[in-house]
């Protein structure tokens, strides 16, 4: 790694402050930014720990929407008695993030500022229709990810919490990698009275909804209302995981699983 | 840059580099050989640490990010028994040949305390899928599992069970 200054503020004003002085970035959970750190692909010239933030934790619902702090890490999300009672496909998906140690210590808000094409989150954060709270603005879920590892966020804004509403029923169905538990295609499906949401992630540069099956869901919440559309291979990821035409096959199976997990629970 | 932390029930005070991983801190500043760098990565596991009380990958945490905290690595869960004797899991691992050639094994072994940590009575499946993070390359995750369950039972047994 590049040498780098590092700093743990207490406060968000505190935060907001030392980005904007040192032309840094913050650091969640670390379990993405280090990495790529390490292999040089980023070079901060600070890091700012946003682990002592007392502001950006806390996990609770209200009114039908669900509201997790930024710095919720996946084992606090995947055991929460608050989540599982209002939106259990979410606990769900946190549980079924990297691994246990990986778990311990990622964080939603950094999972969905660092935009992973492959991570599980954009897919639930786009998938429920959610709303990004950052310490400037409230960001629409449509209108946060905006292409490979690229999002809305402006140089030092800082996701505070994301808001989800709680949906009728909803499921999280993903093939994974076998060895990094990425998913090589993830599918969120979320029913809500206004409609049916389909959120795919793994399969493209970023996490795409599916209009077509959504209408076809909305108007018959049933895995056989998707079985005849085709989703086209072009512009969809292809490695040594699996090809696009692949991962566009993918998208169908995972979301009729989504759909019969969704409707069985 | 100025760090204090407990490390194995010791007071630490050292001065490291911001860019020192905590794997670095305590097998080349402390001497903490027992924690192996496997991958450097994430992915293997051998790297495993608790860090107040939950396990981590010691390759992907900062040193710095571990101020003020409880660290505890293989070399601190012995002993509880009196001199040279093994933590419950470390015995179960003795007793069902949990290891071949053992370079996974400490972090095997961190990672399976804090899954005992916080189930009671696993089953199989449940310890296959905690085990996701830690790779054993000589494939002999069969009797690693094994090994869990013991663990996991005897320390419950044993009473040496902490709060995660």
């Amino acid at each position: 790694m590049h040498p780098f200054t590092y700093h743990r503020p207490a406060t968000l004003a505190d935060a907001a402050g030392l980005l904007q002085s040192t032309g840094g970035v913050g650091i969640a959970g670390g379990m993405s930014l280090l990495p790529v750190m390490k292999h040089r692909l980023a070079t901060p010239s600070a890091l700012i720990d946003l682990s002592g933030v007392a502001a950006l934790t806390g996990i609770a619902a209200a009114d039908g929407v669900l509201t997790l702090g930024a710095m919720a890490r996946h084992i606090a999300v995947a055991n929460s008695p608050v989540v599982a009672a209002s939106i259990p496909a979410l606990a769900a998906l946190a549980g079924g993030i990297g691994d246990p140690a990986v778990r311990n210590r990622g964080t939603l808000g950094g999972a969905v500022a660092n935009a992973d094409p492959s991570a599980d989150y954009p897919a639930a954060v786009v998938g429920l229709g959610a709303t990004v709270v950052t310490d400037r603005r409230e960001i629409t879920a449509d209108a946060f990810f905006t292409g490979l590892f690229a999002t809305a966020l402006e140089p030092g804004e800082l996701i505070v919490a994301i808001r989800f509403p709680v949906p009728q029923a909803a499921a999280y169905a993903k093939f994974r990698s076998q060895a990094s538990r990425y998913a090589v295609v993830g599918v969120f499906v979320a029913k809500f009275a206004n409609g049916v949401r389909v959120a795919v992630t793994g399969a493209g540069p970023s996490v795409f909804r599916v209009p077509a099956m959504e209408a076809a869901l909305s108007a018959n919440f049933d895995a056989s209302a998707i079985a005849e559309i085709a989703i086209p291979a072009d512009g969809l990821n292809g490695d040594i995981h699996a090809e696009p035409a692949y991962r566009a096959h993918l998208v169908s199976v995972m979301t009729g699983r989504a759909v019969a997990a969704a409707s069985a629970a | 840059m100025e760090l204090t932390l407990t490390v194995n029930g010791r007071k630490v005070a050292v001065d490291v580099p911001t860019d020192m991983l905590l794997v670095d801190l305590l097998r080349e500043r402390l001497g903490l050989t027992g924690t192996h760098v496997g991958c450097d990565t994430s992915q293997c596991g051998a790297c495993v640490v608790h860090a107040d009380g939950v396990s981590v990958k010691s390759c992907t945490m900062l040193a710095v990010a571990a101020q003020g905290s409880q660290v505890t690595s293989i070399e601190g869960i012995s002993g509880a028994g009196g001199r040279n004797s093994l933590h419950p899991m470390q015995q179960a691992f003795h007793e069902n040949h949990g290891l071949q050639c053992g370079f996974c094994t400490p972090g095997m072994i961190m990672s399976s305390i804090d899954f005992a940590n916080r189930n009671a009575a696993p089953t199989e499946a449940e310890v296959r899928h905690w085990l996701e993070g830690n790779m054993c390359r000589c494939t002999g995750y069969q009797n690693i599992v094994a090994s869990i369950l013991a663990g996991t039972a005897a320390m419950h047994a044993t009473g040496s069970v902490e709060a995660a």
